[in-house]
């Protein structure tokens, strides 16, 4: 669960940074997207390194995912009746929400993969095609409802890593002293902040206008 | 102080139970909650009602007898067993719902009587150090670090009460039994059997239905001796290590 | 010293005079101990472990033995016969081993270890427990048990406990109790609790081997006797209701002490003397039943709801001074408001050399006095007086920090003794940094239990007892933290080098349950079951707890007199006739039912007080626990009569109705000359 998860967490802050590109322009973008597919050229096919990153990502996924599913039908068997009052003292909220924010982001990026990369659909019916990765970005975000999707999807991946970052550095046994334990919250909030305050800044800054094709 | 109670009543383990309500009058302030209950049963004794079952023994915090969820906390609003929480804790008119331990690998005798026979269990896999008496050698013949024996002093307080299970919403015992692993661990003598150990409770810990652990950190809030969220970590670590070994 | 090598000092019999207890009892043969060893004192257990039989590890398998309890000393007993192979059938009543009441322990286990280099040693131990047990208690026994002390921490320590340990590693100790040496191993103030999990997870560890088998919510209510030999137990699954006989080659009774005869004590809720009771009315004698021990630092009762008293750790006698006003009418005044003019710190003023650190018993009877007179503080509750009128009555005395807060700051009290503060604390809601705490006296051990010889068999063959359930190693009064250092010898050391010997001539003809004796334990134990749910009163099996424990605290409690004995009598046999009437207990004989186990118990409570009255009554002298008014010196201090009992009292049960039989056994001291103590 923890290997898996930091899988994804690698991946996000690359994601991340390219997405971050937006903000050097069109073309900065557009090449770091190329760059990607052809990334290690000629020691590795077009899109080596990508279908690398790919094979990797649906790893980690299919370990998460199925340790979910068995974490989760373990803790339900292991109480079938259920309190009548049950107060949570130390607990936090993202802590007891892994489950159904990992589903949402599961939702979320199989929309997302749609949207961006298998699909390649372009919703804005202004839209000038789906050709140009930065076009296609901005041109979606343009529109409230796209935005508010992805806001929300991350505000979930926020709440997720809150809790998963704290939760793996645990699992890993990196956390054997009240200090640690402590710095181990930390990086819960930076992380999630990072993150998914890193990626919301893309549809932020395209709905604000900060970024416009 | 007059107080409402909704109490789980259930006869055996298969009857079904229910809440009910009942009214208890003149509870002192001094009183312990056990004793308040005490009370009670004495009334329904005179009613010709069948008093309600619940566990203690030592009423003074260190057996672990005593336990139950009182307004949905493990052993109550202070940060202590069922038998040393006192009724000021309470105010006049309060109602206050006691529930017994919800864990299907502890499951309920009667009333609030919980079955904690897994835990024995658990130490029967592994949780001790094998020394036959007899063959012990002088005791100050191996030192142990005073900051590792504070540590394994510290989280040896765990009293086996369960209120760690009875807490975590995915009812795992991860923190008795990293309680132990870390107190044997941190011993000297605690060495030679350290993988196995791990091993054996960890996989009898699973095999009685205890939840797995995705460090919620209720159980240590809830924990009458504060046994602290690191020991899940050292079971964590342990347990790997006892895999990189091949177990 | 002479005396050492065991044969120069020798003590006269005593030839008792008195007869206080005459019409209540009858005069029994004398009783010695069979397997006594003799020899110089220091060789006779190296001796007797060789002289002992031993058993063929191969024909192990084949004997089995009950141990009834789990504490130190069933649980330690249970682990080392295990792992010798035997098969063992372990029982307690709570629903895990590791809750017997040997994990409250608080102070220490003493060894005679001289880590220290302060001048202990095993003689040195031997003689501080037979003095601090006012030469009541037999010196073989002692000092064997202070010659196995030392391997208990090696023992322990092999096993993980815990215990505090010096910056370089090594184990520390304190002294502890009064002794003027370093001897106490201690785990922060949990150390019976650390033993315990250590004797557990030994334990434990047999369960997985398959050599124990555990049962627990197991109440044993009769011993089973075949041909007067110990052959099992007849016990109720508490959860399921269901009489089981369990049969055997032996039997080990560790069932812990009886000092809820008082209801009100640091005992556990279940602590009870039915295991040790059944077994004295098939025969076991009970010797000395009389001797408890009261233990002056507890909380006091704050009303009568109150179910049990929590002991705090003697150590706070070491800094905090006790004191109640001078005048009755300052009792319910704000403490810090009364001048110190007005205060009456009456142990420095009556012992002014020992002062606040005056023996347990001293200082208990004292802090009663105090309170007799009306100078207690604290709420007042109720009580029947010797008179049979309900009165109210402060019961506590102040024991005050106020000087050490000034002399040491606060933080450095904190330091020492913040986990008692904070208890005390939690249990009275009042600040001890701020008010005075309050503290009284509490029933807290009984040095009385089942007779038992050097090897710890009982007269009944077969039937070993362990811990504090036998008459034990302390005489007249314990010294703090012996108790859980001879539970565990008797477990871990003792038992397993004796039993062998009784073992040698088993496996024992093959009995099963149809066997008629042991049919009719099961129909007794059915019978008696039926009998409490079909009395159908009005009174619960905790209101007669109550009102017996009333008697015993008033007249067979930290004074005792002929007169209110024999009136203590006349109220037990009372109360014991309505009890078997109007008793109402509910629910059914076949699920968990806590107010039937509560009647067995209280039945049986009942029946021992009777028994210790009557002891009290007979022995004329005050020793250790037991005062006697009518035996003090000018001043007010205990008197031993040596001349007259210098004798362990075993008592055989008369019967149904009938009078106990009283064997004496004398005690004779070769190695050790008898002293009176002084402490003023
Ligand atoms: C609060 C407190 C503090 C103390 N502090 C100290 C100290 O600091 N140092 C010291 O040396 N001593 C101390 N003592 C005394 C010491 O703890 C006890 O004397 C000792 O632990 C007794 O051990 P045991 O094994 O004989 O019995 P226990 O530990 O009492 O065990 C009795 C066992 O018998 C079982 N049992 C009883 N009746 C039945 C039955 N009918 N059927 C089945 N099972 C039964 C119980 O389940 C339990 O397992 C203290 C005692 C108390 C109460
Ligand atoms: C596919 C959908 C997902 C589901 C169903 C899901 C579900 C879960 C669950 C149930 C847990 C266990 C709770 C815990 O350990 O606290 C968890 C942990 C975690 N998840 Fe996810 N998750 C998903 C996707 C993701 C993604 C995309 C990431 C990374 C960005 C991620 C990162 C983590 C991390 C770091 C942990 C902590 C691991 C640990 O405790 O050892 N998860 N997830
Ligand atoms: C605002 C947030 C996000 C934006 C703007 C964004 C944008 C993009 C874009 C433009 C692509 C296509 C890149 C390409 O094909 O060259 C892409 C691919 C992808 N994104 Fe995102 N993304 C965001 C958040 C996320 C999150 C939170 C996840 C994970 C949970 C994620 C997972 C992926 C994956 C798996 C791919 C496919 C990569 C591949 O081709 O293998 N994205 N994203
Ligand atoms: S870890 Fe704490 S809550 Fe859990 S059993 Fe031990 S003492 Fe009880
Ligand atoms: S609450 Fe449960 S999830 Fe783990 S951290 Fe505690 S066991
Ligand atoms: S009754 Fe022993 S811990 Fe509460």
């Amino acid at each position: 669960m923890a290997v898996s998860g930091l899988v994804f967490l690698g991946y996000l802050v690359l994601h991340m940074y390219g997405n971050l590109k937006v903000f050097a322009g069109h073309d900065s973008f557009n090449e770091y997207a190329h760059h990607l597919r052809v990334f290690g050229e000629p020691m590795l096919p077009e899109n080596g390194l990508l279908w690398i990153v790919r094979v990797l990502l649906i790893v980690a996924l299919v370990t998460h995912v199925y340790a979910a599913v068995v974490l989760t039908a373990r803790a339900r068997n292991a109480r079938t009746s259920k309190y009548v009052v049950k107060k949570n003292l130390a607990s936090s909220l993202s802590s007891r929400t892994m489950r159904w924010g990992g589903l949402t982001i599961l939702v979320f990026a199989i929309w997302h993969l749609l949207h961006f990369t298998v699909g390649k659909v372009n919703p804005n019916p202004d839209g000038t095609g789906t050709a140009d990765p930065y076009n296609l970005l901005v041109e979606s975000f343009e529109l409230w409802w796209m935005s508010i999707i992805y806001l929300l999807a991350m505000f979930a991946l926020g709440m997720h890593l809150h809790h998963g970052t704290w939760s793996a550095m645990q699992t890993l046994g990196l956390t054997g002293t009240a200090r640690a334990r402590a710095r181990a919250k930390t990086a819960g909030w930076v992380v999630a902040i990072v993150i998914a305050g890193g990626f919301a800044l893309v549809p932020l800054s395209v709905l604000t206008g900060i970024v416009s094709k | 102080m007059n107080l409402t109670l909704k109490i789980w009543r259930q006869p055996d383990t298969s009857a079904p139970g229910a809440m009910h309500t009942y009214q208890v009058e003149g509870i002192s302030p001094d009183m312990s909650f056990l004793e308040m209950l005490d009370t009670l049963n004495e009334q329904l004794n005179e009613k010709g009602e069948e008093p309600v079952a619940f566990d203690s023994d030592c009423r003074e915090g260190i057996c672990g007898m005593c336990g139950m969820m009182i307004n949905g906390q493990a052993h109550g609003p202070e940060v202590t067993t069922t038998c040393q929480l006192h009724m000021r804790s309470f105010k006049d008119g309060d109602t206050i719902t006691v529930e017994p331990w919800r864990a299907d690998a502890f499951p309920v005798v009667k009333d609030l009587v919980v079955d904690r026979g897994a835990f024995d269990r658990i130490i029967q896999s592994g949780g001790f150090i094998s020394a036959n008496t007899g063959s012990a050698p002088e005791a100050n013949s191996v030192p142990a670090p005073r900051d590792k024996a504070m540590r394994a002093f510290n989280v040896a307080t765990c009293i086996g009460c369960g209120a760690c299970v009875a807490a975590c919403p995915n009812g795992s015992a991860s923190l008795f039994v990293g309680a132990k692993i870390t107190h044997l661990g941190e011993l000297p003598q605690g060495q030679p059997e350290r993988d196995s150990r791990v091993v054996g409770m960890v996989g009898q810990h699973d095999h009685e239905g205890f939840g797995g652990c995705t460090n919620i950190g209720e159980c240590t809030a809830a924990c009458p001796k504060e046994i602290p969220l690191d020991v899940i970590s050292q079971l964590n670590k342990d347990l790997r290590t006892a895999m990189k070994h091949g177990h | 010293m002479a005396f050492l090598d065991g044969t120069t000092q020798v003590t006269k019999p005593p030839v008792q005079v008195s007869d206080d207890a005459r019409g209540y009892y009858t005069l029994g043969e004398p009783l010695v101990d069979p397997v006594a060893p003799t020899g110089p004192i220091k060789d006779r257990w190296t001796n007797r472990k060789f002289e002992n039989r031993l058993v063929n590890p191969a024909n192990r398998r084949k004997m089995s033995i009950i141990i009834v309890g789990t504490g130190l000393a069933g649980g330690a007993a249970a682990a080392t016969l295990g792992e010798a192979g035997y098969h063992v059938k372990s029982f307690c009543y709570q629903d895990s081993p590791r809750r017997a009441h040997s994990i409250a322990a608080q102070g220490g286990i003493n060894a005679a270890k001289n880590y220290k280099e302060d001048g202990d040693s095993t003689h040195r131990l031997f003689y501080d427990t037979v003095k601090g047990g006012d030469y009541r208690a037999r010196e073989s026994n002692v000092y064997r048990l202070a010659e196995v002390s030392a391997n208990i921490i090696d023992q322990c320590v092999a096993q993980g406990v815990p215990f505090a340990r010096e910056y370089g590693g090594l184990l520390d100790n304190r002294s502890f109790g009064g002794v003027q040496v370093s001897r106490t191993f201690y785990a922060r103030g949990q150390t019976g609790q650390q033993l315990l999990i250590g004797a557990y997870q030994a334990m434990e560890r047999q369960v997985a081997a398959g050599t124990v088998e555990q049962f627990t919510r197991h109440e044993m209510l009769e011993l089973v006797l075949v041909d007067g030999k110990a052959r099992g137990i007849v016990a109720r699954d508490l959860v399921t209701g269901k009489v089981e006989t369990h049969l055997a080659d032996a039997v080990v009774l560790a069932s812990g002490g009886y000092g809820n005869v008082f209801f009100l004590s640091t005992n556990a809720m279940g602590s009870n003397v039915t295991a040790t009771w059944r077994a004295h009315r098939k025969g076991a004698y009970m010797a000395n039943p009389c001797y408890t021990q009261i233990h002056p630092t507890c909380i006091p009762v704050s009303g009568d709801h109150q179910s049990k008293l929590t002991l705090m750790s003697e150590s706070l006698r070491n800094d905090g001074r006790i004191w109640v006003p001078k005048k009755v009418e300052d009792c319910d005044k704000d403490p810090r408001d009364i001048p110190e003019e007005d205060r009456d710190y009456y142990l420095e003023r009556i012992y002014p050399a020992f002062g606040n650190l005056v023996p347990r018993d001293i200082a208990s009877r004292a802090a009663k006095y105090m309170c007799d007179e009306g100078r207690g503080v604290g709420p007042a509750v109720k009580e029947v007086d010797k008179d049979g009128n309900e009165v109210m009555v402060r019961r506590g005395v102040y024991l005050d920090f106020a000087d050490a807060i000034g002399r040491l700051g606060e933080d450095a009290v904190r330091e020492k003794y913040d986990n008692l503060f904070d208890m005390y604390e939690r249990i009275t809601g009042e600040n001890p940094y701020q008010v005075p705490m309050r503290i009284y006296p509490a029933v807290h051990y009984v040095m009385g239990g089942l007779w038992v010889d050097y090897h710890l068999q009982s007269n009944i063959p077969g039937l070993f007892v362990a811990g504090e359930a036998n008459f034990s190693d302390h005489g007249a009064n314990r010294l703090g933290a012996s108790a859980l250092m001879q539970g565990l010898a008797d477990g871990y050391f003792v038992l397993p080098n004796t039993i062998r010997d009784y073992l040698a001539d088993a496996p024992f003809e093959k009995i099963d349950d149809s066997h008629p004796e042991v049919q009719a334990a099961r129909q007794d134990v059915e019978g008696r079951i039926a009998k409490f749910l079909s009395i159908n009163g009005t009174r619960s099996a905790d209101s007669y707890h109550k009102a017996l424990g009333n008697i015993m605290w008033e007249y067979c409690g930290m004074e005792r007199t002929e007169a209110g004995l024999r009136k203590a009598i006349d109220m037990i046999r009372e109360l014991k006739a309505d009890f078997w009437t109007n008793l109402k207990v509910l629910g059914t004989a076949d699920s968990l039912n806590q107010s039937l186990e509560k009647a067995g118990r209280v039945a049986d409570f009942i029946e021992l007080g009777e028994l210790m009255c009557i002891d009290a009554l007979n022995r004329r002298e005050s020793c250790g626990g037991h005062f006697r008014a009518e035996s003090q010196t000018e001043d007010g201090e205990a008197l031993r009569q040596d001349e007259e009992f210098a004798y362990v009292a075993a008592w055989e049960w008369g019967g149904e109705g009938g009078q106990p039989v009283l064997h004496k056994e004398d005690l004779i001291y070769t190695a050790i000359e008898m002293k009176q103590r002084s402490y003023k």
